[in-house]
């Protein structure tokens, strides 16, 4: 293998990464849904040939897919030992979540990359589609208990064969899905994608020459390794636990336990499911693949520098009992993958904070909240309202949580009430922070939201798939809780709330009626009561905070215009000391 | 009366150019920026020229105020009144975070919390008036703002781009009670869907407004107690100029006028010069910012983030920034890599080599180390540069843990700093589908002329062109940047049955607005052009394309139909994406409108170096060139007579920047002073 300078190797890691950014960039440009378009639901990289370990990854692709990636292209790899018949030219397409990881909704095509003749790597895409089939228009179905209600589960095929595009394969593709021309224009743009980094990844051989890339991505891997291995060796020796409860499956009422045990020993990790709950009837459950790619989110939130490559997962080791339902197979529903995710980071936040509180934040509000409103237009057209919904993120050790934040997993921004409003026939009576929802803490959580939307035409129907009613995002370091999700709909009986906290379908709204959504804050950092009282004052002028609140969480008495009266809160903390 | 001076008032100097029309002269001059009161500076700095205030016909002025109130968060008190439920759009944004990696961030809304109060009143998405606005309550929300401290404030309403009949009559109800004119109206700034981005805006114009209300009227007072009777122009962020009044009335729009007068200058400089593709760049103290102008038309981008969640959008210079500058630090990360950026010793306390305290090495420190700056005598009027300081932190923080010697640590630091900075020239170019060997690289600043030769190299440009006063090149820009003013409405409309009465009317309208906003400041101008623009896209898309109307106001109208648009509409997509998308239905979101003013060339000759200097070095210097030191010859640049060559390695010295050729380059003063660098030709 070539030898490569420190300063060659920077360079070239650079040049790398630029490649998967341009893919990255050509997909959001070109889609036509906007859950890439505007989400950036979707990512790029490269993978080795063999193992389909990560080589170099986009910077600006979904977090969760950094870690996913891998799978799906060893997916191909393991069909192509079997089957044989790997050609230039060839590109794969599937969205089998046991294999691949997320869920069925996440679309991968997979190119081999060959240099005179020989396999040199492959180059992948992976992208959200608006529609693929199943029971529900966006896919997120709260009660699926098979993954055949959920969509089409299409196994690794040739979308092009040596070159030659199959238009059998879209047929079937189009056939399946409720948005053929938005699948259309998905497809498209991954295939441009996946052009680009060819091209460009062949413009860099042509100039640097196989052995120095080859090099580099070896180097590459090492070092990423070294440097998780010097972050691990920093915390104590020892094993820290945490636990959390997802409220339910959907389908039974009852809450599922997540269990992490992180061992720390020396420069190696362990993370250690056991005692996590059984695979469920609902579709809260994920693949190993799903579980081990969220570790990765987590572990880059904490430790930033690593870079997105297999080196990163070398001193890891993962213990993920087969049985649990961080480890489901086919068929069994994944569709609220991110539920599940989301409570594996939030997990692994509250390990790490007892190994290491300075590197760590509060969980953030911890649900996707995907509420559907759907129906017909007096003229028989139909329409579909879908969006995921934000909250707040955890205080951290330097400062108060971001009010109004997008998901860990993502970096998706939310779509304008203005954009909503003039495609749906929907008002909003309220888009606006919610107080007393962040987490007390010497650095309070980030509020989350409370939307309320109020139906314009004759009739719709409605369901949401969130979590966190039952069981609140946690502070660390002493940080309390953010307040739960919250979910109402007004019928002609008046308010109801669903019976499995955040899960419902079968909501019928009348014109008038609204559904009204009140979504998590993040956890807080440190303890509430060390927070400096002209702080929480600040918070009660504001309205981040109500008096009574600042009174009960954070011995502060404040008045309503956000006054302090320093003897008064002086004495409450003191009784509160004793 | 017919001196231009273009002034641009940067950090640490104020930088004017004076073009004399009548007898064909030019001046450049430098001095410190004034603070906190930068109009002294400016009056100073015109003093510095020469001219006699009552001389000059215009000041055109970049100003750098508005951007540094967004940094530092330091504009006005402001206040907004909204909708009832949504006075947290502003701050909920569009549900983001900094950074994709780590749950760090925070965010400080222009307008706080208690200081956006709501009112009864509701428009639908089809512009219906659900709500009729309650002007009682306008009016006790504007006392009680007023009561609260604010100073300016915004009246900003949903759905107010589909109707603004409720947002105009509050905003009337409010100009009543306001004591002054820093009333801004969130449609009338920006009448576009998307409540986060006009909102954001808006708050933004109300929370810059009483700032640079203030800055104008104390450099107004000051120019006209010196005997100044011309007009006072104001660069925008487009690159366009306004008079004074309409930057005080539109002071958002100012949040990137000094890079875009840079960029103007570069497009203007190149051309004459024979070259239409340019990429720009300038390197700053921290950052690296590049822009593109393809065939003599600089980039525009729709909307900018100054900082996190502070959304300005209304049309700009598109600009590229990387956190690559010339005190940027470089440190090896834990798996061994270097690492150039982001942190940056920036200007203060600076590069090691300042001896301010910095001790962790910058890219400055690697050039000076190499001998590519000069130590005794720095640009910027700085004391001698420390070098033993610069070598012992190289070697301590990049040679050591690389295990190389000094020399080699300067080397790579200076090595993968270029790689970063050619990785933004390739996204602008490369990756915008051109060619490179079809731009020249044109740096401007002073920093950028180092690297310019290396990055030709590494991204396949044909050449570097190197402007005769690189650090006064914002101000030059200011002398040629044309009158310009912007508007948009929204249309929001399916394309078949498209109302286009409807549209011609908003674009005679809008174009009549803007002949006689020009015609207020009363500029001379050698013409006036409108432009027309429409964004659209395939239902179900989200992002829109650009596509131009080549369309002119007669008698009748502009002559627009469904016919016109559909063909304009599809030779845009298909060039933006090689092919059409035939059946799906088109839509059409927004209308722009602009009209320029075109104000009198200046001929770039007049640059060009007036006598016959020296082409013979002013001596020899070691500097460290592809792994040794070579003696270096060191030229005084302006002092160079047109025509002279100078093969590299070269370095060629001027007060506000140093170019260095590379071995293998030649550079050629050109017929305008421009130094024009490109690989020597085969002998």
């Amino acid at each position: 293998m070539a030898e490569l300078d420190p300063v060659t190797l920077a360079v070239l890691q650079g040049r790398l990464e630029g490649i998967v950014d341009e893919m990255d960039a050509t997909l959001f440009r070109s889609a036509f849904n906007p859950i890439i378009a505007e989400a950036h639901d979707a990512s790029h990289g490269l993978y080795h040939p063999e193992t389909g370990e990560t080589l170099a990854q986009g910077r600006s692709g979904l977090p969760i897919f950094v870690g996913v990636m891998a799978f799906a292209v060893k997916a191909v790899i393991d069909k192509v030992a079997a089957d044989g018949g790997l050609e230039d030219g060839d590109v794969f397409i599937f969205n089998d979540p046991y294999e691949g990881g997320t869920h069925l909704s996440d679309f991968k095509l997979v190119r081999p990359f060959f240099r005179d003749g020989r396999l040199f790597c492959y180059l992948a895409s992976v992208g959200h589609w608006h529609d693929v089939g199943g029971n529900v228009p966006g896919n997120y179905n709260p009660v699926a208990t098979e993954s055949f209600q959920e969509g089409m589960l299409i196994p690794p095929v040739k979308l092009y064969a040596a070159g030659v595009f199959r238009r059998d394969v879209l047929d079937i593709l189009s056939a399946n899905s409720r948005l053929p021309g938005s699948l259309y224009g998905d497809l498209n743009g991954q295939i441009n994608a996946l052009e680009i980094g060819a091209r460009r990844l062949g413009g860099l051989l042509d100039e640097q020459g196989e052995a120095r890339i080859e090099a580099a991505f070896h180097e590459l891997k090492a070092r990423a390794g070294r440097l998780m291995r010097s972050y691990i060796a920093e915390l104590p020796d020892g094993t820290y636990r945490a636990e959390d409860w997802l409220d339910n499956d959907g389908i039974r009422d009852e809450p599922l336990r997540i269990a992490l045990a992180i061992g720390i020993a020396g420069e190696e990790m362990t993370l250690d499911f056991t005692g996590t709950a059984a695979a469920c009837a609902g579709p809260v459950n994920i693949s190993r693949s799903t579980a081990i790619a969220s570790c990765y989110v987590a572990l880059k939130h904490v430790f930033r520098e690593v870079p997105a490559n297999a080196g990163v997962l070398a001193p890891i080791r993962f213990e993920i009992p087969e049985t649990s339902l961080l480890s489901a197979g086919a068929p069994k529903p994944v569709g609220g993958y991110t539920e599940t995710i989301l409570r594996i980071i939030d997990l692994v936040f509250v390990a790490l904070a007892q190994a290491a509180p300075e590197r760590v934040n509060g969980c953030a509000y911890g649900t996707i909240n995907a509420l559907s409103m759907a129906g017909h237009r007096a003229d028989g057209r139909r329409w579909v309202l879908f969006s995921f919904f934000g909250g707040g993120h955890g205080g951290h050790p330097e400062g108060d949580g971001l009010n109004h934040g997008n998901a860990p997993i993502s970096t998706a921004t939310i779509p304008p009430l203005e954009i909503l409003e003039a495609a749906y026939p929907v008002r909003f009576r309220q888009w606006a922070l919610r107080p007393d929802s962040g987490g007390p803490g010497r650095n309070r959580g980030g509020l989350g939201a409370v939307y309320e939307i109020e139906l314009l035409e004759e009739d719709c129907e409605a369901f949401l798939f969130g979590e966190r009613g039952r069981f609140a995002p946690p502070g660390v370091e002493g940080g309390g809780p953010g307040a739960l999700n919250r979910f109402e709909w007004e019928n002609d009986a008046g308010p109801r709330t669903p019976d499995m906290a955040s899960k419902t379908v079968d909501i019928r709204l009348r014109r008038g009626q609204a559904v009204r959504l009140e979504t998590p804050g993040g956890g807080g950092y440190g303890r509430a009561r060390a927070r400096a009282p002209a702080a929480v004052a600040e918070d009660v002028r504001l309205g981040y905070v109500t008096a009574e609140a600042a009174r009960r969480d954070y011995a502060c008495v404040v008045d309503g215009e956000g006054r302090l009266d320093d003897a008064a809160t002086a004495a409450l903390r003191a009784e509160a000391e004793l | 009366m017919s001196a231009i001076i273009g002034v641009d008032v940067g950090g640490t100097f104020t930088d004017l150019f004076l073009l004399d029309e009548a007898s064909g002269t030019t001046t450049v001059a430098k001095v410190p920026t004034s603070r906190p009161d930068q109009s002294q500076g400016v009056v100073e700095g015109i003093a510095a020229t020469g001219a006699a205030l009552g001389d000059v016909a215009t000041v055109v002025h970049g100003t750098t105020v508005g951007t540094n109130a967004l940094l530092e968060r330091k504009g006005a008190r402001a206040g907004l009144i909204t909708t009832a439920g949504f006075r947290d759009v502003l701050e909920m944004r569009r549900r983001d975070r900094p950074e994709t990696w780590g749950l760090w961030g925070g965010f400080v809304p222009a307008i706080p919390r208690d200081l956006r109060l709501e009112v009864a009143e509701r428009v639908l998405a089809d512009g219906t008036v659900a709500t009729p606005v309650d002007l009682d309550a306008v009016r006790a929300a504007a006392r009680e703002l007023l009561a609260r401290g604010a100073e300016a404030v915004c009246v900003f309403f949903v759905n107010a781009y589909a109707n603004d009949e409720n947002e105009r009559l509050a905003a009337d109800a409010v100009a009543e009670v306001w004591p002054n004119a820093h009333v801004t109206r969130a449609s009338r700034i920006l009448n576009e869907i998307r409540e986060f981005e006009r909102g954001s805006t808006a708050a933004l114009n109300a929370y810059l407004q009483p700032v640079l209300g203030r800055y104008l009227e104390s450099l107004g007072q000051a120019l006209e107690q010196g005997g100044f009777g011309g007009e006072l122009l104001i660069v925008q962020s487009n690159g366009g100029v306004m008079a004074a009044a309409e930057a005080r009335r539109l002071p958002v729009r100012t949040a990137l006028s000094g890079p875009a007068a840079g960029v103007i200058a570069a497009t203007h400089i190149a051309r004459a010069a024979g070259f239409e593709n340019v990429i720009t760049c300038d390197m700053g103290g921290t950052s690296f910012d590049v822009s593109l102008v393809v065939e003599g038309a600089s980039a525009e981008a729709p909307q900018t983030e100054i900082d996190f969640g502070l959304v300005i959008r209304s049309p700009m210079i598109e600009i590229t920034t990387i956190s690559a500058g010339g005190g940027s630090i470089a440190r090896v990360d834990r798996g061994g890599i270097l690492r150039i950026g982001p942190d940056s010793a920036g200007s203060d306390p600076g590069p090691v080599c300042y001896a301010q305290g910095n001790d962790k090495p910058t890219v400055t420190d690697a050039n000076v180390v190499m001998g590519r700056i000069n130590a005794d005598q720095p640009i910027g009027g700085r004391a001698s540069l420390d070098v033993a300081a610069a070598r012992r932190a190289i070697e301590r923080e990049v040679g050591e843990p690389l295990g190389l010697d000094v020399m080699a640590a300067a080397e790579a630091i200076v090595r993968v700093a270029n790689a970063s900075m050619a990785g933004a020239l390739r996204l602008v170019s490369v990756e915008r589908g051109h060619d490179p060997k079809d731009f020249a690289l044109m740096p401007f600043g002073g920093g950028g002329a180092l690297h310019v030769g290396a990055l030709i190299d590494e991204v396949g440009l044909a050449r570097a062109l190197v402007p005769r006063y690189p650090g006064i090149t914002s101000a030059l820009g200011c002398v040629v940047a044309d009158m310009r003013v912007d508007y948009v409405s929204s249309l929001v409309a399916p394309l078949d049955g498209l109302d286009v009465a409807r549209l011609d009317g908003e674009m005679v309208a809008l174009s009549k607005r803007g002949r006689a906003a020009l015609a207020r400041a009363g500029v001379a101008l050698d013409g006036v052009e409108d432009h027309f623009q429409l964004d659209m896209l395939y239902q179900g898309q989200t992002h829109t394309i650009a596509v131009p109307l080549d369309l002119t106001v007669g008698d009748a109208g502009t002559g627009v139909d469904e016919n016109i648009v559909r063909t304009a509409f599809e030779a845009a997509y298909e060039r933006a994406y090689g092919r059409l998308l035939s059946g799906l239905p088109i839509r059409v979101m927004n209308l722009r409108v602009w009209v320029v003013g075109r104000r009198p060339r200046f001929d770039p000759k007049l640059l060009a170096p007036a006598g016959l200097g020296g082409a013979e070095p002013l001596a020899l210097r070691p500097v460290w060139v592809g792994g040794g030191w070579t003696e270096t010859p060191v030229f005084d640049r302006l002092a160079l007579p047109v025509g002279t060559r100078i093969p590299g390695p070269a370095v060629l010295e001027q007060a506000d920047t140093t170019i260095f050729v590379e071995a293998g380059h030649e550079g050629r003063v050109d017929g305008f002073g421009n130094l024009v660098v490109a690989a020597k030709e085969a002998p």
